[in-house]
């Protein structure tokens, strides 16, 4: 049995990938000499030495930039983050130049880059540091999207992520981070990208999350189990490609639905997926599909703010509680 | 190991100007297949083969001719959505850009692109990029890829006067003094971002300054001089080549045309454009060379003229008939393997 972090696990990923393969490298903000400001990156550098571990500026427009270009000559580029706010200032060149490239020159131009880092609300650090961007990223063709929660997917989907050929947007989460799990085995190959995992079975209603949302559902299940609500709690792992078959198989078999989605309820994964859910199963549902997620505003700093803004394990019992 | 930034060389440049009679008429014919190639597309463009935006090179010929014979296809170049003549300097078939302009499965990215999204990384040319300044940090990569890979190739990304002024080109410029990587920024100043004079849009209208600061030597250029061009960048991407980190040329051009076919550029006086083609045009300065030296006649020079027309006109009629795409190309080309579809 192996005891790992989520931050062990994606600096396993990261170091086995760099061994592998002259051709990836990491880049970013504090990745190299400071060790990595969640200590994600730890101990990369003294292994690779700064040719392959490349600490950047505070800019991060330009070093997103650089990372496409290196990867339309055939490199795989890590491009860290330091968190995925402060991606906004790279915007453009993970939609138009990552994302877009392939299409627009008929396939003769590829770009096999991995944007990483974390990615949703920390702890009371306040709106600006406090955002989910998962369904701004989900929308974008082009992009694949990977929302992890274990460790060994944090592993398996991060070493897939390096392999991919396309672009690839890896939300992690600073509060999972430290988070550990026991594994029946090293994780040595990459995970598939695009499939969802049950990760626990149920019966009664099938909840459905990704990233640190996982966590809450798992919570709220074993508390609704032993008041007589059986639920399958899936993972999604991956935002797109969006594992539709899995979704509707659970919901074919419970007929009912909550996602779980730490983003704002209006235009997000969780609006998609119950789309998709009553698009694909109508006739299979037995009461409306539910959601819980962030409260329409900016994340607030205050503590008792923050936690009515944000989803919790009790919300989600209350939501299922209230499910006809 | 670390050596210490060359003092900053602000000058302008000092051409040899020498070329034999064969450069010259390889220069001479390379911007005037440009010339007639672009003034094509504009007509074409009228008569309706042609859709969206198009940014016309039509004076602009000698900057991207006279680096392109500075340096090699292993050299990468980059460039803005102004790329038709980087696609035709960098050796792409006439016929696959005019296709691709045309929307056409022939075309040099299946008729995805279009003219501000071309590439030929055949070519060492990628793209044919549609933000302004955009390709600067790209390029940027490119050159970091080059160092990464310890090629003693030399990336030459392309630029307006424009873009210039954008914050991704500073801290492209950073990165790349920090890191010595091996790239030359060509700023083509055409004098006008759009409608809007470098007067009224940038403090600093020299433009090969605009990497003082950071310590990159910047080198100004008559960028309608074809010789003075080559010249430019070959000293350029021999400084850079030697491992001393990024230069900047700023190339003095003009553009003919607005800066869109939509353009009807009211923002400058006749006057100028008329005077800029009577005075420096790129390709009459270098007939006038090739006239004077004695190395072709009038009807050699024609000749030349006639034949690109012929081959431009005949991409043209290969275009026209081209096939457009077929309905199953729509969801190609989005990843590498299998599309995700909304049905």
């Amino acid at each position: 049995m192996i005891d790992i972090s989520v931050r062990q696990a994606l600096n396993e990923a990261m170091a086995e990938e760099m061994r592998r393969d002259d051709d990836v490298f990491l880049m970013g903000e504090e990745v190299g000499e400071y060790d990595g400001a969640y200590k994600v990156t730890q101990g990369l550098l003294s292994e690779f030495g700064p040719r392959r571990v490349i600490d950047t500026p505070i800019t991060e427009a330009g070093f997103a930039g650089v990372g496409v270009g290196a990867a339309f000559m055939g490199l795989k580029p890590i491009v860290e983050f330091m968190t995925f706010n402060f991606a906004l200032q790279a915007m453009d060149h993970l939609i138009n130049s990552a994302a877009k490239t392939r299409y627009m020159s008929g396939g003769r131009v590829t770009c096999p880059i991995v944007f990483r880092g974390p990615n949703g609300s920390a702890a009371r650090v306040a709106a600006q540091h406090s955002q989910d961007f998962s369904s701004w990223f989900a929308q974008v063709p082009g992009l694949k999207v990977l929302a992890p929660y274990s460790a060994s997917d944090a592993k398996g989907l991060l070493k897939a992520a390096i392999r991919d050929p396309d672009p690839v947007i890896f939300l992690e989460n600073e509060l999972l981070y430290g988070k550990r799990f026991k594994l029946e085995e090293e994780i040595i190959e990459p995970e598939a990208i695009g499939v969802a995992k049950i990760l626990r079975p149920g019966s009664d209603v099938t909840i459905i999350s990704f990233s640190r949302g996982v966590e809450w559902c798992l919570e709220a299940a074993i508390t609704l189990d032993q008041s007589g609500t059986s639920c399958e709690v899936i993972d999604l792992r991956s935002l797109r490609p969006l594992d539709m078959k899995t979704i509707v198989k659970s919901v074919k078999k419970t007929n009912r639905l909550l996602i779980v989605d730490e983003g704002w309820p209006s235009m997000s994964i969780a609006a998609e997926i119950a789309f998709r859910v009553q698009d694909e199963a109508f006739d299979y549902l037995d009461a409306p599909v539910m959601r819980v997620t962030s409260k329409e505003v900016p994340l607030p700093y205050a503590a008792n703010l923050e936690e009515m803004a944000l989803p919790n394990e009790n919300k989600i019992i209350n939501a299922i509680g209230s499910m006809k | 190991m670390a050596t210490e930034n060359p003092r900053p060389k602000l000058t302008q440049s000092s051409p040899s100007l020498m070329a034999s009679n064969d450069e010259l008429i390889k220069y001479y014919s390379e911007m005037l297949l440009i010339r007639r190639f672009e003034e094509r597309v504009g007509q074409l463009y009228g008569m309706g083969l042609i859709g969206g935006f198009l940014h016309l090179y039509v004076g602009q010929e000698a900057v991207v001719v006279g680096v392109e014979n500075a340096i090699s296809r292993q050299d990468p170049m980059i460039t803005s959505y102004r790329c038709h003549g980087h696609m035709l300097a960098r050796g792409e078939e006439i016929g696959r850009v005019l296709s691709e302009l045309a929307g056409k499965a022939s075309g040099s990215s299946k008729g995805k692109g279009g003219s501000m999204h071309m590439f030929s990384p055949e070519n060492g040319f990628y793209g044919g990029h549609g933000i302004v300044g955009a390709q600067v940090p790209i390029g940027t990569g490119i050159a970091l890829s080059l160092k990464y890979r310890r090629l003693s190739n030399v990336c030459f990304t392309f630029l307006g006067d424009g873009a210039a002024n954008q914050g991704q080109v500073y801290e492209s410029y950073n990165m790349a003094a920090l890191w010595k990587l091996p790239i030359v920024y060509i700023i083509e100043n055409n004098q006008y971002g759009m409608g809007t004079s470098t007067a009224r849009a940038a403090a600093q209208t020299e433009f090969f300054r605009h990497g003082e600061g950071l310590g990159i030597p910047g080198i100004q250029c008559d960028g309608m001089n074809v010789l003075a061009v080559r010249d430019s960048a070959l000293e350029a991407a021999s400084f850079v080549r030697a491992g001393n980190g990024p230069m900047i040329i700023e190339m003095n051009t003009y553009r003919y045309r607005g800066h869109s076919i939509s353009d009807p550029a009211k923002y400058r006086p006749k006057e100028e454009v008329k005077e800029v083609r009577e005075t420096r045009d790129p390709i009459s300065q270098l007939e006038q060379v090739i006239s004077e030296r004695g190395i072709l006649k009038a009807e050699n020079l024609k000749e030349i003229d006639q034949k690109i027309r012929l081959d431009v006109r005949n991409a043209a009629e290969i275009a026209r008939e081209a096939e457009q795409p077929a309905s199953s190309e729509l969801y190609t080309d989005v990843y590498a393997t299998q599309a995700i579809t909304d049905d």
